[in-house]
């Protein structure tokens, strides 16, 4: 589609069509401004500085990889990247099953439908600061859940995960899922109205079941939808930071520090910006591993196609 | 009964439920009301919260109604809340972050949408490169970004100004809008765009007369999307502005952390969803037109 | 005619000019800082009242979340080129790079006129002000880390003496305990366990091993049987702390004035919410200097920098809140509300607790440290904080946190 759309204009073409590619291009420029600018330049300057001993303000005093040898010896970072490795795959394999699920729920011509998707989705509407603050309240172990079931008189019922350090990953994840498993159903929801009714009618009429067919001729056939969901709640994983802010602080102690406040503290707190950029660095290349081969198919291969 | 089946282009396409009361029917509605459960719950439990007087929370359970409805904290939380010794609540925020919103949204999404338009209609070498990095830029976590930008700003004299923090909100939200433009424009029949060039109509004329006309819907989505972004926005918003000029998500978290002796929870609750009030009314509001918008935007990426 | 309209001409602009000087007596300064609890708030209002007494106006640019957050939005700020007129910040090493980038003004002048070098006390507060022989901030307020408070509610419903040291203290826990009270409240994050950490290094492994950590940084002595000893001590104060399940430093010192916990470590500045709970010392609750054994303390506090500005008018005016803000009325209304100490050894502070009378007497007899901010960087404070917030919050045994530590120490900066 793309090859063709620069062959018609031979024709029509008179000495404008260079006047007509340079104002596409003149329109472009803030987003070339942007890429070029503050993407590449940005992340090409916090990666050079990372090589640096720069404290409080960037400076050009070079030190290879030490910053990047004492980010790997640092029990802090290997706590977060082991807290948002926990935290990203359950994110994201219980937010693809929620959010299918849901879909799937909502797509079997139930009464009420826009109601429950407008329960499902309006957390979206909120702040992770919001979230955070609000399911740290629920979650409070003297007035929340723990007190109320505790109420309900099973005594020895224990769930604190904001002040245990075993469990406050998965209150982060309670939480995290709460707001943002209404997007992914919404967009699964999207992509099942897509499939043609046939394809429901075949399956009748070969005789497989419901589940079967969701799992066997549906889910294969939403592959650029699971895509784009996979490809979403990844970013958001990897920027995770508001609301572990929120809810609890990185802690009890260090239980719940992330790879991005590692960053942030770092750069700020500690003033130690050299460290803060190697640790940004190191998150930067784990996006580029996970996302040059999706861009490629997605963007570049389509070109070709 | 099932072969009746007579779905519109937007009703539900999966096979239609057997009996109204079959078990499969049971078990779906059960479960689709348990998890609305744990949906409403915090939104329950934040508006129960802020209308209880902190005698009650101190004694009560977190899930149980207010014996005495008292609307003090919500009063507290927009006009009366002590951060150091402004005592003045959200309520200079609030207005703060319409002035930010407003500009942000009219220029992102009016850049968004020319690049969307440029980058399906008038392919140009190297357009796919720049919407690569773009897109790439989405994901780069902001921390990377956070420094160098400060620099950017100073730069060019808006550091801690409004108009620094719009530039900004524009810059982080070109990715996705303009991934949600250029799907909804590629899905636009080419015979329209050709018809025009062929009658000799212009990037701009193109732009005007024919793409923005079609491009409502895509447009209620961008606004929605951008609404709801910039108005949490959290990071940006504390290291960007000044006291001055501080956003109402900053003034939250400043109230909620400015703990004076013991945390009121009843005012944090208030503020809290005051602060959600505005993203929250324009989705309850668009509820379907968010809906169709993703699914245009998302789903065909 | 011409010279009717030359001196209407030179009417106008004599009251132009009047208006400006009039404009130029109220000039607003935005000051930014942390102090958002209930006593630091009140402590801040004084400076605030005082300023606005002279026709100025304070623009008050609280941040909200401790030192943590306002700090990376407070140089950010000054970095990118639109400074406040005035902020706190640790004195120490904090704002040294922000100097030597020639970010901060010289408030040498200021400092000379008001005889600075004769007035405060100890005067390594104001050498940690001063760069290459130039005065760059105005030290504020002392505060020192190394108290415990007790809660004498606590004690008496469990029917206990109140203990007068650390080793009282542990040696009651254990009753405190079986009556149902918590014995150390302690905010579950890492700066405030590192204060914890501190004070009882200070009161178990002594004042030469830990000078000899603190001061020299010499890895052998955080290697050695003191703080062996120290990280003992510690280890048994998280059991006591275990089921303290807070996370604000004033939410714990909370439950001490509540009587929920027997006892909390932290630093001076905790005398604020005793104020502001009006509590009264030595009858609701006590407080011990260098935990009851060591009577020393140190002199961290908060210090006020003044960034750079173009606008000669604002210039002149910020040297005149520096001058004001070490004036003998603030420092004694600031440091009343705020329980930290004055900065001037000049002043009649006969007005101050128990508590404050203590810390006094330990200054006037000169048993002052230096503090954390001033001898460590922010770098290698934030890893210990983290190794304490690890310690704390984990079964981590007291060797491997001391082995940690020793580490920290011998590649501290």
């Amino acid at each position: 589609m793309t090859v063709t759309s620069d062959p018609p204009v031979q024709h029509a073409k008179r000495p404008s069509r260079l006047f007509k590619n340079l104002m596409a291009k003149l329109a472009s420029i803030p987003m070339i401004l942007t890429a070029l600018v503050v993407f590449v330049g940005g992340t090409t300057w916090t990666v050079v500085y990372s090589f640096t001993g720069s404290r409080m303000l960037p400076k050009t005093n070079w030190v290879g990889f030490d910053q990047y040898e004492r980010l790997w010896d640092s029990d802090r970072w290997i706590i977060s990247i082991k807290n948002l490795g926990i935290y990203g795959s359950c994110s994201m394999i219980l937010t693809l099953v929620i959010g299918f699920t849901l879909a799937a729920c909502l797509d079997r011509k139930i009464r009420f439908e826009s109601a429950f998707r407008t329960i499902f989705l309006y957390p979206f509407a909120l702040s992770f600061v919001v979230t955070g603050l609000a399911w740290q309240w629920i979650l409070n172990p003297d007035f929340g859940l723990q007190n109320v079931v505790r109420g309900w008189g099973w005594e020895t019922f224990n769930f604190n995960p904001i002040n245990d350090p075993d469990t406050v990953i998965f209150g982060l994840l309670i939480a995290g899922l709460w707001q943002g498993t209404g997007l992914i159903m919404c967009i699964m929801l999207a992509g099942l109205r897509g499939i043609d009714e046939d394809i429901w009618k075949a399956a009748r009429v070969d005789g497989i079941g419901t589940v079967k067919t969701y799992v066997f001729v549906i889910i294969p056939m939403m592959r650029p939808v699971f895509v784009t969901s996979l490809v979403l709640i990844a970013s958001g994983i990897i920027k995770l930071y508001d609301l572990v802010v929120a809810q609890t602080g990185g802690g009890p102690g260090l239980a719940s520090e992330v790879p991005a406040k590692y960053v942030i503290e770092f750069m700020f707190r500690a003033q130690n910006l050299g460290q803060g950029f190697a640790a940004s660095t190191m998150m930067l290349c784990s996006v580029v591993i996970i996302l040059i081969p999706w861009a490629y198919l997605e963007f570049g291969g389509r070109k070709r196609a | 009964m099932p072969d009746m089946t007579n779905s519109t282009m937007t009703g539900p396409r999966g096979p239609k439920p057997k009996k109204s009361f079959s078990r499969a029917n049971i078990f779906l509605y059960g479960t689709l009301i348990m998890v609305s459960m744990y949906y409403l719950l915090p939104l329950y439990v934040m508006v129960v919260t802020s209308l209880k007087g902190m005698p009650e929370i101190r004694m009560g359970n977190v899930f149980s109604p207010p014996m005495e409805v008292t609307f003090e904290p919500w009063v507290k939380a927009w006009s009366e809340a002590c951060t150091g010794i402004n005592c003045d609540g959200l309520s200079r925020g609030f207005g703060n972050s319409v002035r930010i919103l407003i500009p942000s949204i009219l220029l992102s999404i009016g850049i968004a949408s020319i690049n969307g338009y440029a980058l399906s209609n008038w392919k140009f070498k190297g357009s796919e490169v720049f919407f690569t990095i773009l897109i790439i830029g989405a994901f780069i976590p902001y921390q990377t970004m956070l420094y160098p930008i400060v620099i950017m700003l100073r730069e060019i004299g808006l550091m801690g100004s409004i108009g620094g923090l719009v530039l900004v909100h524009t810059v982080f939200g070109m990715p996705i809008l303009t991934l949600l433009f250029r799907n909804y424009f590629a899905s636009i029949p080419e015979e329209l765009f050709k018809a025009a060039r062929v009658d000799g109509a212009g990037f701009w004329q193109i732009y005007f007369q024919i793409m923005l006309p079609m491009a409502l819907p895509i447009f209620v989505v961008a606004i929605i999307l951008q609404v709801t972004g910039i108005w949490n926005d959290f990071l940006f918003g504390v290291i960007y502005t000044k006291p001055a000029t501080y956003p109402m998500t900053v003034q939250l978290n400043n109230i909620v952390n400015s703990v004076q002796g013991i945390k009121e929870y009843n005012v944090n609750m208030a503020a809290t969803l005051l602060t959600g009030l505005v993203p929250l009314v324009i989705y309850f509001a668009s509820g379907k037109l968010f809906v169709r918008g993703i699914a245009a935007g998302a789903v065909k990426g | 005619m011409t010279n009717l309209m030359k001196s209407l001409l030179v009417g106008t602009a004599l009251t132009a000019v009047t208006a400006t000087t009039a404009m130029a007596d109220g000039v607003e300064l935005e000051v930014t800082h942390w102090w958002t609890s209930g006593g630091e708030a009140a402590a801040v209002s004084k400076f605030a009242e005082a300023w606005n007494a002279t026709g100025n106006t304070w623009v008050d640019g609280a941040i909200a979340g401790s030192g943590g957050t306002a700090r990376p939005i407070i140089i950010s700020r000054i970095l990118g080129g639109d400074p406040m007129a005035a902020t706190q910040l640790n004195h120490g090493r904090q704002a040294q790079e922000l100097i030597e980038a020639g970010l901060l003004l010289d408030l040498t002048d200021v400092a000379e006129a008001g005889g600075w070098t004769d007035i405060v006390n100890p005067s390594s507060l104001l050498d940690a002000c001063t760069l290459d022989g130039k005065i760059f901030c105005v030290p504020i307020n002392i505060h020192s880390a190394q108290w415990i408070w007790l809660s004498h509610d606590a004690y008496e419903n469990a029917g206990l003496e109140v203990p007068s040291d650390w080793n009282e203290f542990v040696a009651s826990a254990g009753d405190l305990e079986a009556a149902g009270t918590l014995p150390l409240a302690m905010g579950q994050q890492g700066w405030q366990q590192s204060i914890a950490f501190g004070a009882i290094t200070l009161a178990v492994a002594g004042l030469d091993a830990w000078k000899g950590v603190n001061v020299d940084k010499n890895a052998d002595v955080a290697r050695g049987p003191e703080y062996t000893a120290a990280f003992e001590a510690v280890a048994s104060a998280r059991a006591l702390a275990s089921e303290s399940a807070v996370q604000d430093w004033n939410l714990a010192t909370n439950m001490v004035i509540t009587g929920q916990a027997g006892a909390q470590i932290m630093g001076d500045w905790a005398q604020g919410e005793f104020a502001v709970a009006e509590q009264v010392e030595g009858e609701d609750y006590s407080c011990l200097p260098g935990l009851g054994l060591n009577a020393v303390l140190d002199t961290g506090g908060d210090a006020f920098y003044f960034p750079v500005n173009d606008d000669p008018e604002i210039t002149a005016t910020q040297k005149e809140l520096a001058a004001l803000l070490i004036s003998p009325e603030a420092q004694v209304s600031f440091n009343l509300a705020k329980g930290s100490l004055p900065v001037r050894g000049d002043i009649d502070m006969s007005a101050a607790n128990g508590c404050m009378q203590k810390g006094l007497e330990i200054l006037a007899s000169g048993g002052v440290l230096p503090s954390a901010d001033i001898s460590f960087s922010a770098d290698t404070q934030t890893q210990i904080e983290d190794l304490m917030a690890q310690f704390w919050t984990s079964d981590m045994s007291a060797a491997e946190a001391q082995a940690s530590y020793a580490d920290l120490i011998e590649n501290a900066d």
